[in-house]
């Protein structure tokens, strides 16, 4: 018995067979979907292309300068913005689930994509943040999503402490409050171009990705998140049990509570204001990653961002190639296959329940 | 050792407590008893940080608690709440290996040590064969032995307990408290049946209305005139080879009424 480790070896050893094979499939994953879309190219193409312009090898391209542009231009910052934006939003999910103690919280709970919507709204239809230039959309949904969550944040704190429940309502006023201004927004603007990117904004999409800061600071900004929720992760399960048992295991719950909103809402501003509002990724995935590994964050942390990542980026793919050339937004998609796995769960919640 | 002086907490302006003090030596059970509202679970929320008290002076082997950190004082005092499970379906053995939190920095793993302590804590309170079970599933008695391995696994001198026999059956209170007696841990337990407080605690405080009514070993403190007036009904002791026993009966209308 004294040598006895609850079995957490073999625990270990499945988990990471686990994470090996996700980032093998996550691999394979980019190297396909850069290649699927209206214009079909080989993933040994894919490769080389990309290994060309990384590492100079193969020196002489054998493909020619369309399929260059479309790999490297076009396709690859997609590809990639997708699955940062997946991985993001899935373990943003992960977080929030376990901060407010709700299984049916996602990262918007924050009224974060109403802010954002409102922020790209007003630089749609009346040219704010025009002084950031060609980045002033991103900037004005980044701007607008930090603003929506500091006021959820601070309704949210009175007398000093955050709870579950007040962080659930006041989400809740806020996001309903932006949007009701960003229909006003659209309504008062009288321009139908306008109203449709605002739409288009509302339901996400991947198409504004390309090599620039912006998407560079996404990717700096969900690797920092994932790792810092990789840290945290016995506080999520301390949290997530409750706020008496958290206090009571080291981990002051408002204290922890103040860190995980700053991180979480300044990860969701950015990929928010990088795809719009792409729905049900931070809902669904959590609980998928929960029913393969359990639900202590250590294993769940990771598990999320990676299947988050794969399944975002086939999302994509399909949203690009279903009505060729037409593009869907990506939010159809999501929604599409996540209200149907959110009708399940609801169902087993209520067999569990009775 | 635990010690509290003149402790006062109120929410908004109601007093709760009133200049309470209470102490417990190296390996000393002690329990705090009193009718419902009577501060019991406060002054335990303000011994381990949850509450900060208006006035007063808790101490920790004499550093005060104000001054160590969340994680300095969960090292030393491990707390065994009233509280849900959540909605994770956390295992049992997860459960108990949070216990190791205090000890670890945010960058370390669990080493081969934490899991043999969590194994060990598992095992001590009998519970070691539920460890593969999803912990909001257990039953009452289940759930109260594995929080009590999670404060094992703390390693921490000091326990505090608030209600440990809730919902259990007679069988399983007794269990219980054994085991926490037997630890040699200094505790402090919030205990609602008196006569499971004359047999397993050294100790005793009464509280009423926010005041310590009296205080001392069971013998002292379970008398029929500190406890009638206290709890406004009919106490009976009875001595027994096993100490102190006591029966509960209505008071007749006309001194219940003298009482209040």
């Amino acid at each position: 018995m004294a040598d006895d480790d609850l079995g957490q070896a073999g625990k270990r050893r499945r988990s990471a067979l686990w994470l090996s094979g996700l980032s093998g499939a996550l691999l394979i994953t980019l190297v396909l979907a850069v290649g699927l879309g209206a214009v079909a190219i080989s993933p040994a193409t894919v490769a080389q292309v990309v290994t060309h312009h990384v590492a100079g090898w193969p020196a002489t391209p054998t493909w020619d300068r369309a399929q260059d542009a479309i790999v490297w231009q076009v396709r690859l910052p997609r590809v990639l913005l997708g699955a940062l934006v997946g991985a993001a939003l899935a373990v943003c999910g992960v977080a929030l689930q376990a901060m407010v103690r709700n299984l049916l919280a996602d990262p918007y709970l924050l009224g974060v994509t109403s802010g954002a919507s409102t922020g790209a709204a007003a630089a749609i239809l009346f040219g704010l943040g025009a002084g950031f230039g060609e980045n002033a959309l991103s900037a004005s949904a980044f701007l607008g999503a930090l603003a929506a969550s500091i006021v959820v944040f601070v309704v949210a704190r009175a007398g000093g402490r955050i709870t579950s429940l007040r962080l659930l309502m006041a989400g809740v006023a806020v996001g309903y409050a932006l949007y009701a201004a960003t229909s006003f927004l659209i309504f008062a603007s009288d321009s139908a171009e306008g109203a449709r990117s605002v739409l288009f904004w509302l339901l996400g999409s991947l198409s504004l990705a390309r090599w620039s800061w912006p998407l560079a600071i996404v990717v700096v900004i969900v690797c920092v998140t994932i790792a810092a929720l990789m840290t945290w992760n016995r506080h999520l399960d301390a949290l997530a049990i409750g706020d008496e048992t958290a206090l009571t295991l080291g981990v002051p719950p408002t204290r922890f509570r103040v860190q995980l909103l700053i991180v979480v809402s300044l990860c969701v501003g950015a990929v928010v204001a990088a795809a719009g509002g792409i729905g049900f990724v931070g809902l669904v995935i959590p609980h998928v990653a929960r029913r393969f590994v359990g639900a202590a964050h250590a294993r769940v942390v990771p598990v999320a961002a990676l299947i988050g990542a794969i399944f975002l980026v086939w999302a994509d793919v399909a949203a690009r190639v279903v009505l060729v050339p037409q593009e869907l937004p990506i939010g159809i998609i999501t929604a599409l296959i996540g209200a149907p796995f959110l009708l399940v769960l609801v169902r087993r919640f209520h067999a569990n329940s009775t | 050792m635990i010690t509290a002086e003149d402790v006062s907490f109120a929410y908004a302006d109601t007093l709760v407590l009133d200049g309470v003090g209470v102490a417990a030596g190296p390996g000393h059970v002690i329990g705090l008893i009193g009718p419902n509202g009577s501060g019991k679970t406060t002054l335990l929320r303000t011994l381990y940080g949850a509450l900060s008290p208006r006035a007063g002076w808790i101490s920790l082997d004499d550093a005060p608690v104000s001054e160590l950190g969340a994680r300095e004082l969960a090292r030393r005092m491990a707390v065994v709440v009233q509280e849900g499970s959540g909605e994770l379906p956390l295992t049992v053995s997860e459960t108990v290996l949070l216990g190791r939190t205090p000890h670890l920095t945010a960058f370390q793993r669990h080493s081969r040590d934490d899991f043999r302590i969590a194994a060990a804590a598992l095992s001590r309170v009998g519970a070691r064969h539920l460890a593969d079970r999803v912990f909001s599933g257990l039953s009452g008695g289940e759930k109260q032995r594995v929080l009590i391995a999670r404060a094992l696994a703390q390693q921490a001198d000091h326990l505090l307990l608030d209600e440990p026999t809730n919902h259990l059956d007679i069988r399983y209170q007794h269990e219980v408290l054994q085991l926490v007696s037997q630890l040699g841990v200094t505790t402090i337990l919030v205990l609602h049946d008196l006569n499971l407080a004359a047999r397993y605690c050294h100790q005793l405080v009464l509280l009423d209305g926010g005041r310590v009514a009296a205080a001392g070993t069971p013998d002292d403190v379970l008398h029929p005139d500190v406890l009638e007036p206290v709890y406004r009904i009919g106490v009976q002791r009875i001595g027994t080879d096993d100490g102190v026993q006591l029966l509960f009966h209505p008071l007749p209308p006309s001194s219940a009424a003298e009482s209040s």
